[in-house]
């Protein structure tokens, strides 16, 4: 954190100086681990045994928050008694199609629900389409009525299975898996359980490595059933932070750039699953579920109006037709792919450089240079603007300049203080931001951008007869514009984003208030209320010593303004705060209301001991005591029981490259994870399977605090360029011993996919582990580097092949596996020679990565 | 305060100047414990004042790859990684001390070499002509020439943001308080309750660096909390004015003059050999 977040760590040393302990535990020992109390190396790829280790730590020894976990997690839930765990049949849960790499996750039902619920329909194009991502906000639907046993004895309740699932995981098998030795283990879990309860709480901070995985997923949704099961969830001082890799990432979820999500998390259509605006809608939610996901109707029919306005009515279900469909896997990685396949024209890039921070550079360079047009956008030429002249591959004879088909168009663009708008942190907090400076020259910002490619688009299409050109022509876009540059106003966004009355044009003041009867226009329903009252409310700086210590009035956090999302947990079931020392929202019997510092994320007035009558569905069917108001069955999963593609319980799978055999199951790697199997996108060979020898390391990348990611924003700006000047890899003396590598010589990483070349660090800030008996050594990289800038160098993610998480279809490029050489790697097209001799010792001749 | 005092020993050194009635010293204190060696504060520098690049090389010294202070680098962040046994990596961001007693100052012939009303010593850059007297003189070897421009250049403890009441870049942008300004009694203050707390806290290796106005230079403008011996981290152990001893010797320069004077009049006067005259 210190590394990547360091204003965000002075926090951090503001705790520490207050008593906190800091527990670092990462791959190498880095400006955190300096700061941090203690420091646990970790080997790269095995957080979920580790954590699992210490949910097993929870379970053994009877330390979990008893009273939070019955009232408010689905501890007590029974599940379907045809579901087989993972423990019991090495590794794979029950459902398991081998030649699908895919689950039929039907008997991980809950017990007496339906045959099959709906987020759990079609495995194949959940798969495609990263289904599950849709449920960042909000569990899957699944209908109302679930079997409980709330003394937790019962052997098919969620609490029984988590404990069964996890009592292998103790900590000597933490240690052979993750080789943290077993004190350290033991200090971890001592420290994080000693802190939560009733009268403390912890706060668990991941970075978005975390998420680079083939069971990213799964590595959270570990965390998210220890921080459950101690009680963190909903609390002041508790609950699971994603630190983003730039700002406003979590504004990028909320109003999408993701093909699979349309604002709000509603789901991108899909045209076999969704051909009907119903069908789409009742994907959203079960009928009979509980909880707001069943206003989704409201949602939806807003989202439309506020794209199609006059154009959408009843009649044509609000232009449904209008919205483009998904038809399988448009995900990045499988577009570059497709750019490769010659099945891609055209392509926009916007701040994002993926010849550089995307895996297997050379498949993305190779993908740009195979289409007709390129659109970069940008503030410095980045290495996605330029590989077709100078790339790696021109080097190697693969591509030539005069022989690209690609036409490339560069387009400055402004930065962050040449324009207006919001940025979303973490805490789902939008800040506004003003304009400081003019945008030099031709720059321009993204609203500008797409405004006005928008109007130029429609006035070339105007007069069209073509019924494919409506959806475009019906579109509202009248957003003022002023200034020299004509600049759209992004207050009239943000004004649209929050949603409207249809006939007076007044901002709605909450999400309950977005009807189903295209009354209401609404952006992006889980941001209304950020202009309340005609009110830019993410404006607000109203200094935290003039107001409570939760500061309302700065800034605003969706929904509702509300700071800690799930707050009634904070209380006890009966509404009273579980310690006066971490009180927050809790129930006033004289108002008949709850009350607290935040806006209580609850019915105003439903009584904590409400039970919904028979045949209640929606919000109406929340007990008092279910905290978790937008889950299906009101309840916080320690178990998913739908909606997820690789398993209700996270289990330690090695990544796809991993020199160490699984100690746990007989399944090496995530079963389900989305590979893409041909010959330009080899895998590593990892155990069992012959040759794994090849690639005896373990290789992690990173970052610096001097750059920023793929480095268009650093290595050109000289202040930054001479703080880290080179490329470079780091290793531990006893590797460099091994290999017979030399402090600030040079070496070279060798992968099936490429070679790269770095500058030697030889650092006792990398240490061999003991991996399940052996010594194991791991490799840092920085990413930052490319053949652009005032500092180049070779692309660290030109290492990584393609194969991702299949939740998210976020790429595994956090661990992989290499060879390392002492000296610079071969150039021109001896550089392909050299890895075809690696792929031929490997025993690669067709090539895929492992069929399990 | 006599003339012998003014060159070493306590002293407030704006009005030892000649400042009638100057606002309070101002400084820096450096807690390097709560340094995370992002380096905000070298970059900080060298945007507000607009200090040449350094150049792209790789040092291999750990995360530094500034390696010193120089004309081009103002701030100069060291890493340094200790294995004793558990392993440590220390970082310390590294400022010109604004010494009490400041021997670049002393020497500069031309004036260009200041002490400001807060107490701070600053290079003007327009008078300096470059004679470099000043470098050597620095038991800190912070003073440098500029490759191609000749001048010396140094940190001014943002004498031109400080005088409009706003706080030295790289303190602004430190993140975590690592580096602080304002009044030095203030910071000195603080310095000691911070000691106290962390040796409370079981880091007994915590000390003060330059914060003696009793020291060799008369205590520094910017003084640091070390957690290991100053040389660990490129730091001169007992730095002293280099222009301390200089009226002694003068005095002894001038004894030895005289002697020599002396010496040659006798050898004159005893010299009779008339063929030696013209």
């Amino acid at each position: 954190m210190a590394e990547c977040h360091p204003v965000g760590f002075q926090w951090v040393m503001e705790a520490k100086n207050r008593g906190a302990t800091v527990i670092h535990v990462d791959p190498r020992f880095t400006r955190t681990s300096a700061m941090a109390s203690s420091y646990v190396p970790i080997r790269s790829g095995t957080d979920i045994a580790f954590l699992g280790g210490i949910v097993n730590y929870i379970l053994a020894g009877g330390l979990d928050f008893r009273e939070y976990v019955v009232a408010y997690t689905n501890a007590a839930t029974i599940v379907n008694d045809d579901f087989v765990d993972a423990e019991d049949v090495d590794g794979l849960f029950s459902g398991y199609e081998p030649d699908r790499h895919a689950y039929a996750p039907t008997t991980w039902q809950y017990a007496g629900q339906p045959e099959i619920s709906a987020g759990g329909a079609d495995t194949d194009s959940q798969r495609a389409t990263a289904g599950p991502l849709r449920h960042e906000s909000h569990g899957a639907p699944i209908s109302a009525g679930v079997h409980r046993d709330e003394t937790l004895q019962h052997p098919r309740c969620v609490y029984q299975i988590l404990k069964r699932h996890f009592a292998r995981y103790t900590p000597e098998m933490v240690e052979r898996v993750c080789g943290v030795p077993r004190a350290a283990f033991q200090e971890v879990c001592e420290a994080w359980t000693r802190n939560s309860g009733r009268e403390r709480t912890t706060a668990l901070a991941y970075s978005v490595g975390w998420t680079q995985h083939t069971v990213g997923v799964q590595y959270i949704r570990t965390a998210a059933i220890i921080q459950l099961l101690l009680g963190n969830i909903g609390r002041p001082g508790g609950g699971i932070l994603a630190l983003r890799g730039h700002a406003s990432i979590q504004g990028s979820t909320d109003v999408p750039t993701l093909f699979n999500l349309l604002p709000g998390y509603l789901p991108m259509p899909h045209h076999a699953q969704h051909p009907t605006f119903d069908e789409w809608v009742d994907g959203m939610r079960h009928p009979d579920q509980k909880g707001f996901w069943s206003n989704a109707r409201g949602y939806a029919t807003s989202l439309l109006k506020a794209y199609w306005g006059a154009a959408a009515t009843a009649d044509n279900d609000y232009r449904y037709d209008y919205l483009p469909r998904m038809t399988g896997d448009h995900g990045t990685y499988q577009t570059t792919l497709n750019m490769i396949d010659g099945k891609v024209k055209g392509y926009f890039l916007l701040g994002q450089n993926p010849a550089v921070g995307s895996a297997h550079g050379r498949a993305q360079r190779l993908g740009m240079a195979n289409l007709d047009w390129l659109v970069v956008r940008d503030f410095f030429l980045t290495e996605s603007a330029t590989f077709w002249k100078d790339g790696p591959e021109v080097a190697t004879g693969e591509m030539t300049p005069d022989r690209c088909r690609t036409e490339v168009f560069f387009l400055p663009a402004a930065s962050h203080v040449e324009k207006e708008g919001t940025f979303t942190q973490t805490q789902r907090l939008l800040q506004w931001r003003e304009k400081a400076v003019e945008p030099p020259g031709d720059s321009r910002s993204e609203l500008w951008f797409f405004y006005h490619l928008g109007r130029l688009v429609r006035q070339k299409l105007a007069g069209s007869d073509r019924a494919r050109d409506r959806a475009v022509l019906d579109l509202t876009w009248d957003y003022p514009v002023r200034g020299a540059q004509d600049e759209p106003s992004a207050e009239a966004v943000l004004k649209e984003i929050n949603g409207y009355h249809v006939d007076t044009g007044q901002p709605l003041s909450s999400y309950t208030e977005a009807r189903d009867d295209g009354s209401t226009a609404v952006g992006c329903w889980i941001y209304t209320g950020v202009y309340a009252g005609g009110v830019n409310q993410a404006a607000r700086r109203k200094p935290g010593s003039e107001q409570s210590w939760v500061a309302p009035e700065w800034g605003w956090a969706w929904p509702l303004n509300r700071r800690i999302l799930y707050n009634r947990a904070s209380a006890d079931p009966q509404g009273r705060p579980w310690s006066e020392r971490k009180a927050y929202v809790r129930w006033d019997e004289q108002r008949g209301a709850w009350t607290g510092p935040d806006v209580p994320d609850f019915e105003p007035t439903k009584h904590p001991t409400y039970q919904a009558p028979d045949g209640a569905t929606g919000p109406a069917a929340l007990a008092g005591d279910d905290a978790f108001i937008m889950q299906a069955d009101g309840k916080a999963w320690l178990y998913v029981p739908t909606g997820l593609v690789d398993g209700p319980l996270p289990t330690h799978y090695e990544p796809a490259e991993s020199p160490v055999r699984n100690p746990l199951y007989g399944q090496q790697a995530n079963p389900a994870r989305r590979a893409y199997r041909r010959p330009d996108n080899r895998l590593n060979p990892s155990p069992p399977d012959p040759h794994s020898d090849v690639f005896p390391y373990v290789f992690v990348i990173g970052r610096l605090t001097e750059h920023h990611t793929a480095g268009g924003m650093s290595r050109t700006v000289r202040y930054l360029a001479e703080l880290q000047p080179e490329m470079f890899v780091e290793v531990s003396p006893e590797l460099a011993a091994e290999r017979g590598l030399h402090h600030l010589g040079w070496a070279h990483l060798v992968t099936l996919r490429s070679a790269i070349e770095a500058r030697v660090m030889v650092t006792e800030r990398i240490r061999p582990l003991r991996v399940d008996g052996r010594p194991l050594h791991q490799i840092w990289l920085p990413y930052h580097w490319g053949g652009q800038g005032l500092t180049r160098g070779d692309s660290a993610n030109d290492l990584f092949g393609i194969v991702l998480d299949p939740n998210v279809l976020i790429q595994e490029n956090k661990v992989g596996t290499c060879d390392i050489r002492p000296g610079r790697r071969p150039t021109g097209p001896a550089l392909r020679d050299y890895v075809a001799e690696y792929q031929r010792r490997a025993g690669m001749t067709t090539g895929t990565d492992r069929k399990d | 305060m006599d003339g012998t005092t003014s060159l070493s020993g306590p002293l407030d050194p704006a009005p030892d100047a000649g400042y009638p009635d100057p606002p309070p010293r101002m400084g820096f204190f450096t807690d390097t414990s709560v340094c995370i060696g992002c380096k905000a504060c070298e970059v900080a520098c060298k945007e507000w004042n607009e200090v040449p690049a350094t150049g792209l090389d790789l040092l291999g010294t750990s995360f530094d790859n500034t390696g010193a202070l120089t004309a081009n680098s103002w701030r100069h962040v060291a890493f340094v990684e200790q294995r004793r046994p558990d392993f440590r990596w220390l970082m310390m961001s590294d400022v010109c001390k604004h010494c009490t007693h400041a021997a670049c100052l002393d020497v500069c012939p031309t004036g260009a070499l200041f002490r400001t009303e807060f107490g701070t010593v600053v290079i003007q850059e327009d008078i300096c002509n470059g004679c470099g007297y000043c470098i050597p003189a620095c038991p800190y070897g912070v003073v440098d020439q500029r490759e191609g421009d000749g001048r010396a250049w140094k940190c001014t403890l943002c004498y031109d943001r400080v005088g409009v009441g706003k706080t030295p870049a790289c303190a602004q942008a430190c993140p975590t308080e690592s580096i602080q300004f304002g009044p030095l009694d203030e910071l000195r203050e603080r310095a000691e309750r911070r000691i106290e707390r962390l040796h409370s806290d079981g880091v007994p290796e915590a000390r003060l660096y330059g914060h003696d106005p009793g020291d060799g230079v008369g205590g520094d403008g910017a003084f640091f909390l070390l957690l290991d011996e100053p040389e660990v981290y490129g730091l001169p152990p007992d730095p002293v004015v280099t222009t301390r001893d200089l009226p002694r010797m003068w005095r002894r320069a001038g004894l030895a003059a005289l002697t020599v004077v002396a010496a040659v009049a006798a050898a004159f006067a005893g010299c009779s050999s008339p063929g030696r005259r013209s």
